[in-house]
C-alpha cells in the first residue's frame, strides 16, 4: 500500500488518504481481504492526527470499500465486479464532464474533442 | 474511561491579566495543541493545571480527580516539560536525576539511559552548561521515563532546531499510539501541530477562541482574497480578520461553506493554516 500526503494540496488530508486507498482498491493493487494498518498505526507512520485517519477509514467503509472487524482491524471488502467497473467509469465520466464544460466555454466542438482523445490514445 | 484532563470554566485574575472561562477536554489517546500569542495565558493555564498557582474559580480534573485532593498520586502520572528548566543548575545531569527519580513510583532507569543516548546528552555535564534546547531534551528524557499517562509541555519546541522538533513529534506519536496516554502541549510554532495534533485549543488575551478537533477547525476557517470593491459592511461580517493593500484584500473567515455558496464570483478561497487562524484572529479587522 502506498500513501503520499501533500501539504501543498487544497484537498484535506483525510480525503487524500481515502482517495489513494480507494484508487488502489479499484485498480486491484489492494486485493480483497488485505489487512489495512490500524488507525493509530497509520497516524503514527504518517505523523498525522488519529482523527484524520479515522475519518478516512470511515469514509471508505461507508462507500463499501473496506470492512472493519472490531478487535481485528480493517480489511479490503469483497468488490462487486460490475459495480467496480461502474465506479471506474464514473471517475472517467466526472473528468470528462469537466472537459466538456471547458470545451463549451472555449467554443471547441464535439468532433474536435473526440479527435484529441483519439490522438492521445494513439500516443 | 475518564478523561485524562478536563477543565471547566477555569478563571484566574493575575495582576492586570485575567484568564476567563477556559474549558477543554482531553480523552486518552490524543494529542492536544495549545496555541495563542505570547501573553495569551498558556503558561498560566499550565501552572493552574499543575496546581503551582491557585485558581479563582472553575474546575480542573486530572484522571477524573481533583489534583489538590491527590497531589502526589496524580503528579506521579504526569510528565512535564516547562519552558524554564526548574532543576538544579549547578548539578550534573546524573546528580539531578538521582534526586528526582525516587519521587516517581514507576521510574525506569533503562528508559532514561536510552533517552540520554538518543538525545546525545552527557550525564556528567552540569545543567548550567546546557543550551536551551539541551535543557528541553533533558526535561523530556525525565518526563518520558516514569510511564506517565499525561505529558504536559509548555513551549517544548520553541528552543529547538527543526531536526529535533521533528524527532519530538515522532516520539509523541509513538507515546500515544496505544490509545491510553495523552499529550497537551503549548506552542506558538503552529506548523508542528498542523500535522500531528488531534485537538487544538486556542486562547487569546485570556479568552477561549475554540477548543475542538483540528480537522473541523481547518475545514471551518478559510483564507479569502478579493478586490477591494467587494468589501462592504455586509461582506465584512463574514470575516474574523482582514488585511488590505492597494490592490485587494486578504482575510480570514470562520464560515467557509457560507462564503463558498454566497460569493462564487470574484473571491479566492483557500485553506487556512493554524498560523493564519492565529494571526488573523489576534490582528482582527484593520
Amino acid at each position: 500500500m502506498k500513501i503520499l500526503i501533500s501539504n501543498a494540496s487544497q484537498e484535506p488530508i483525510y480525503e487524500q488518504i481515502s482517495t489513494q486507498i480507494r484508487d488502489q482498491i479499484i485498480k486491484g493493487t489492494l486485493e480483497e481481504g488485505f489487512l489495512l494498518p490500524s488507525i493509530r498505526g497509520l497516524a503514527r507512520e504518517l505523523q498525522i492526527s488519529v482523527i484524520t485517519t479515522k475519518r478516512s477509514y470511515e469514509e471508505l467503509e461507508k462507500e463499501g470499500f473496506i470492512e472493519t472487524v472490531p478487535g481485528k482491524g480493517s480489511y479490503v471488502a469483497p468488490q462487486n465486479l460490475s459495480l467496480l467497473k461502474e465506479k471506474k467509469l464514473k471517475i472517467i465520466q466526472d473528468k470528462l464532464s469537466d472537459i466538456v464544460d471547458q470545451a463549451m466555454m472555449l467554443g471547441v466542438d464535439k468532433d474536435e474533442i473526440i479527435n484529441i482523445i483519439k490522438i492521445l490514445f494513439e500516443d | 474511561m475518564d478523561s485524562i484532563l478536563k477543565i471547566n470554566n477555569l478563571s484566574k485574575k493575575y495582576g492586570d491579566f485575567s484568564l476567563e472561562n477556559i474549558s477543554l477536554n482531553l480523552e486518552p489517546g490524543y494529542i492536544m495543541g495549545f496555541i495563542g500569542p505570547n501573553g495569551a495565558g498558556k503558561t498560566t493555564t499550565i501552572k493552574l493545571i499543575m496546581n503551582l498557582i491557585q485558581k479563582d474559580s472553575g474546575e480542573i480534573k486530572l484522571f477524573g480527580e481533583n489534583l489538590s485532593d491527590h497531589e502526589v498520586k496524580i503528579k506521579d502520572r504526569i510528565g512535564f516539560v516547562y519552558d524554564q528548566c526548574s532543576y538544579y543548575e549547578t548539578f550534573k545531569i546524573k546528580d539531578n536525576v538521582k534526586l528526582i527519580a525516587p519521587f516517581y513510583s514507576k521510574w525506569n532507569w533503562d528508559t532514561f539511559d536510552n533517552y540520554l543516548k538518543k538525545f546525545k546528552l552527557n550525564p556528567n555535564q552540569k545543567l548550567s552548561q546546557l543550551s536551551q534546547g539541551m535543557k528541553i531534551k533533558f526535561q523530556l528524557a525525565i518526563a518520558l521515563s516514569h510511564d506517565a499517562d499525561l505529558l504536559l509541555m509548555d513551549e517544548p519546541t520553541s528552543g529547538l532546531d527543526p531536526v529535533f522538533r521533528s524527532e519530538i513529534l515522532d516520539i509523541l506519536k509513538e507515546y500515544i499510539e496505544q490509545g491510553e496516554r495523552s499529550v497537551l502541549f503549548s506552542t506558538h510554532i503552529t506548523t508542528d501541530l498542523e500535522k500531528i495534533a488531534d485537538y487544538v485549543t486556542f486562547i487569546n488575551d485570556g479568552q477561549m477562541v475554540f477548543s475542538t478537533d483540528k480537522d473541523s477547525i481547518l475545514e471551518q476557517y478559510a483564507i479569502v482574497k478579493g478586490g477591494l470593491e467587494l468589501l462592504n459592511e455586509e461582506f465584512k461580517t463574514n470575516l474574523v480578520g482582514l488585511r488590505k493593500n492597494s490592490f485587494g484584500f486578504e482575510g480570514l473567515t470562520g464560515n467557509r461553506d457560507r462564503m463558498k455558496t454566497r460569493y462564487k464570483e470574484g473571491v479566492m478561497i483557500e485553506r487556512a493554516s493554524l498560523e493564519d487562524i492565529m494571526v488573523y484572529t489576534v490582528g482582527g479587522i484593520r
